[in-house]
């Protein structure tokens, strides 16, 4: 028997979900300062204060009318996360809405889903013309998203309660750097923060090194950094990279997409000098074989098939879009268009599976995640060892993550189960496009862009394409970003709250 | 056997003309089809979908100086957008001397129009699609776009201050009723 969800229940989610509206409201002062203070642009300064004062007023209410000091259950907590990435993309999209670059209010709900869930395709139109406080918040989103929505709150508004922890695996986060949630939160908030003073040091470096104004320069920085790092693959430019036409700003892009897909527990482990994880880490093996694996096909694919000659076309347009695909990033150096035109199955096929497998667990990147890819294949392994040795040997198959750890049943199921929901997710993006008449390469490629959060495209995401795929991508982003759980448990609620007893 | 001769050199006169007329009208032919493919400016959309067809061939692209010209020894590159999409163009920094005004959001950039190779995967560029110009013709000039505040947007906001105000001075009161602030 299903039971209905108490009024208990439901102002417990709506006190959380006010604190986290909350939170997100107050981070909205950030573009509105510097729209007001650095770039001058008081119009759309204005934007963000509407944006603030509303997702404000939102939280104010909800803590009022929600007041409780209840703990959060783990279902709730679980609707308290997906329904949190849900009001954040509508307040977040309002500043957007009101800078007049959208077609449609679900185009910049589009747009700030694509950011906060680090995914990176877009919708916008004449970018070349954006105000830079609007510009800032694009980046802005993944940079919060990439760290988690909920863990804002956790830093800063929650507390270290059951349901700050509850909140913290919901989030798709199981792995805790420190005893404590909070200050796994607040060490996940200072690595981003010192990365990204660093990275917007280097890149905007490079930027004036490379024909930039100083102050274009650092804003590029900034932004590149924070879409780079968080995996989300935004520009401030309509050409994407390729804007800069640059080699050296894209050696510095690839470091920051992979230091970005990597686990905060590693990042942890290197923070504190345990510099042989690295090279230990079951997750960084399986990253560095199969990026090494999708680059060698890739490059070889187009240079068979002559689509780029020489070894600098092939590193920078081969490998820098595998590692792009592999991170999750999205940066393009091409245009969308010439990955079908001129890419060729076989180099596509790879990129695809790159963008599928995505970067590392507990980190800004999508996709199943080396960490499942990993577990997967010791697994193999061990039936195998299985099937060929004497039924009475005992076989233990042992995997390295942080700490040697020996593969159990339990693991297996819950990683095949992520891993099955992920390809559930591409093929049902996939089933959409090629009913709403795009290819089936072309719906694949894209689904499982928007799947991964990965933000590659091959030109189907267009302000012009049909709602319902708009639709089905958000879902898809969404779902893909909280790893499905949470999605499932808000699911659940619904259908306890309708059918229920 | 003289009537001959003279009937054979006017043969060859005639055919020397022939020869000239054919050579100058396949000449005028061939430099109306290039003014042709210049004069008609090619879509970043058209470019891009069949760069094959274009690549290493002179074409004319005309569209709005966007973002930074950033300057590279001689030569600078440009970002042109048509209204579709913006494309690398590798200039000579002596042909962009007239440019002032390139697009974001507080300009509206020269409009321009470039003549020059197109590459599908310039060698020289790493693979980068642009276009190596020959000329620039501006074809009118950019201006700074006014920001007058928006007074309604202005009201709005302000009115939303004061409710949000209101309702945090309610739950201070209340506050101090032993109810958490936040």
């Amino acid at each position: 028997m299903i039971l209905r969800p108490q009024l208990t229940d439901i102002k417990n989610i709506g006190y959380y979900l006010g604190k986290i509206t909350l939170g997100l409201g107050l981070t909205m002062f950030v573009p509105f300062i510097a729209g007001l203070v650095l770039f001058k642009e008081p119009n759309p300064s204005l934007d963000f204060l509407i944006g603030a004062e509303i997702a404000v007023f939102i939280g104010l209410a909800l803590s009022w009318f929600c007041q409780t000091e209840r703990e959060l259950r783990t279902a709730q907590a679980m609707v308290v996360v997906s329904l949190s990435w849900l009001v954040a993309m509508a307040l977040g999209a309002i500043p957007l809405f009101l800078s007049g670059h959208y077609k449609s209010f679900l185009d910049t709900c589009f747009e700030t889903m694509s950011g906060f869930t680090t995914t990176g395709l877009t919708l916008v139109q004449d970018l070349d013309h954006l105000s830079r406080t609007h510009n800032l918040w694009r980046h802005l989103g993944p940079f919060i998203g990439g760290q988690g929505i909920a863990i804002i709150a956790i830093s800063f508004l929650v507390g270290g309660s059951s349901g700050a922890v509850k909140m913290y695996i919901g989030e798709a986060r199981d792995e805790k750097l420190v005893p404590n949630v909070v200050n796994t939160a607040r060490f996940i908030w200072l690595i981003s923060i010192v990365y990204l003073i660093l990275g917007t040091i280097i890149l905007g470096a490079v930027g004036i090194s490379i024909g930039l104004k100083p102050q274009s320069a650092f804003f590029h920085g900034v932004c590149i950094f924070m879409a780079g790092f968080d995996t989300a693959g935004f520009a401030p430019q309509s050409q994407n990279i390729l804007y800069y036409h640059s080699l050296l700003f894209e050696i510095v892009t690839i470091v920051f997409m992979i230091l970005g897909s990597f686990n905060f527990n590693l990042h942890y482990q290197l923070w504190r000098g345990n510099r042989k994880e690295i090279w230990k880490n079951i997750e960084t093996r399986t990253f560095l074989f199969a990026v090494m694996l999708a680059s060698l096909i890739t490059i070889g694919a187009l240079r068979h098939f002559g689509v780029y000659s020489g070894a600098m076309m092939l590193f920078r347009k081969g490998f820098y879009q595998i590692i792009s695909a592999h991170t999750t990033t999205g940066y393009m150096s091409i245009y969308a268009q010439q990955f079908i035109k001129e890419w060729g199955d076989v180099a596509l096929t790879a990129l695809i599976i790159a963008m599928a497998l995505g970067g590392c667990a507990c980190s800004t990147a999508g996709g199943i995640k080396m960490l499942r890819v990993g577990i997967i294949y010791k697994a193999l392994r061990q039936d195998l060892k299985k099937m060929l040795l004497p039924g009475s040997a005992v076989v233990a198959q042992k995997f390295h993550h942080i700490k040697t750890l020996v593969l159990e049943d339990k693991q297996v199921r819950g990683v095949l189960v992520v891993t099955c929901g992920y390809i559930f997710l591409y093929g049902l993006g996939t089933l959409v496009g090629v009913g709403l008449g795009y290819s089936p390469v072309e719906s694949l490629f894209e689904s499982t862009s928007a799947a991964a959060n990965v933000g590659l495209s091959c030109g189907i995401t267009d302000a012009g394409m049909p709602v319902i795929l708009k639709i089905t991508y958000i879902i898809e982003m969404w779902a893909g970003r909280l790893e499905l759980m949470s999605v499932f448990a808000l699911v659940g609620f619904i259908v306890a709250a309708i059918r229920g007893k | 056997m003289y009537k001959s001769k003279t009937q054979s050199a006017k043969y060859k006169v005639k055919a020397r003309n022939l020869k000239f007329y054919v050579l100058s009208s396949s000449f005028a032919l061939f430099a109306l089809h290039l003014a042709l493919c210049f004069a008609q400016p090619i879509s970043s959309t058209e470019l891009i979908k069949d760069a094959k067809q274009y690549d290493g061939k002179m074409v004319a692209y005309q569209g709005e100086v966007v973002g930074d010209i950033m300057i590279r020894g001689k030569c600078a590159w440009l970002s042109v957008n048509d209204g579709s999409n913006a494309i690398g163009i590798w200039v000579d920094t002596k042909l962009i001397k007239d440019i002032l005004h390139t697009g974001s959001y507080k300009e509206k950039g020269d409009l321009v129009e470039i003549k020059g190779e197109f590459n599908r995967s310039c060698f020289e560029h790493g693979g980068d699609l642009d276009i190596h110009t020959q000329s620039i013709d501006k074809i009118s000039s950019g201006r700074e776009i006014s920001q007058a505040l928006n007074i309604k947007a202005l009201h709005f906001a302000l009115g939303l201050f004061y409710a949000v105000f209101l309702l945090f001075l309610l739950k201070l009161w209340r506050s101090k009723r032993g109810v958490p602030l936040l």
